[in-house]
């Protein structure tokens, strides 16, 4: 799994068949002190992110281990929001902080 | 999933694995989701959904979603077109709107 | 799927168990005007193809169901097609390597 943030949104009214109510979001990389990083990808929704979420997403052949993505053709989806994130013991992240 | 723009067209017609046997290949452009290209290296994608050159689309690479779209078991395929982008919406703007101004 | 380039061949006697008989090709990736990208692979290659040949090929797991007979291979890259006809951002690609 890797952690991004949502940034956007993608619509796609016409694709195949098999992708039908997917919400596609874009998001983008973080890396471990959780800066962004120029690097994007559009992932499957399955847990109802939205547009500044900080999010866990999966690629790969897990990424159809949701109820949502299970036996459809999906390479990355996102399953968890972040709630706080910790790195060597120093508070990187804190959703509800403010 | 990642964003390309379509750029252009291959064809293999005689030599190539049987599995494209009858599939359109097109030449993509990863772009970010403002546009902007990413890295050097265009890619050859399987059109599943009557695409062409100047298209926004989505594309999938990965090879179990792959052969599943294909309905091909052991296709050596990964790389596929399989959506056409109508709008991205970032941080609230859009940034990209097919067929009108972003 | 990349576009690429055939460069060379390469022999290798000793080889895994299911490669037998598979052929090995150098490679080199392109860019969008068919400019090489500086990255070099070697590639497992069922198909007629040789030095010169503008190809496509994958990379990952696919690679190693593109060759004919045993698919659980340690291959990671595999030549997919014989490229007769490219045009990108309007231009055709050259078939022949630049000499």
């Amino acid at each position: 799994m890797l952690i991004g943030e949502v940034v956007g949104s993608v619509v796609s009214t016409r694709k195949d068949e098999q992708l039908e109510s997917f919400k596609l979001l874009v998001v983008q990389v973080r890396d471990h002190s959780n800066q962004p990083k120029d690097q994007y990808v559009v992932a499957v929704d399955a847990v109802g992110a939205g547009t500044g979420d900080l999010v866990l997403y999966a690629t790969g052949s897990s990424a159809r281990q949701t109820t949502t993505t299970k036996d459809r053709p999906c390479d990355a989806v996102v399953m968890a929001i972040v709630d706080s994130w910790d790195v060597g013991g120093d508070n990187v992240y804190e959703k509800w902080s403010s | 999933m990642i964003l390309a723009d379509v750029i252009g067209t291959v064809v293999s017609p005689s030599l190539q694995v049987p599995a494209l046997d009858g599939r359109k290949l097109l030449v993509v452009r990863p772009v970010q989701p403002a546009g902007a290209p990413v890295g050097p290296k265009p890619r050859i994608a399987v059109d599943t959904i009557g695409a062409g050159v100047g298209d926004r689309v989505l594309v999938i690479d990965e090879g179990n979603s792959g052969r599943q779209i294909l309905g091909a078991q052991d296709a050596p395929v990964k790389t596929l077109i399989v959506g056409f982008v109508d709008e991205v919406e970032l941080g609230g703007e859009r940034v990209y709107n097919h067929g009108g101004e972003a | 799927m990349y576009l690429g380039r055939v460069t060379g061949r390469l022999v290798a006697t000793v080889r895994y168990e299911g490669m037998d008989g598979v052929k090995l090709q150098l490679l080199e990736s392109l860019d969008e005007a068919g400019v090489p990208t500086g990255e070099q692979l070697v590639a497992a290659c069922a198909l007629s193809v040789g030095p010169g040949d503008l190809v496509h090929y994958v990379d990952g797991r696919e690679a190693a169901l593109a060759l004919p007979d045993e698919t659980f291979v340690p291959v990671d890259v595999a030549i997919t097609g014989f490229v007769e006809q490219a045009e990108v951002n309007g231009a055709e690609l050259p078939l022949e390597a630049p000499q």
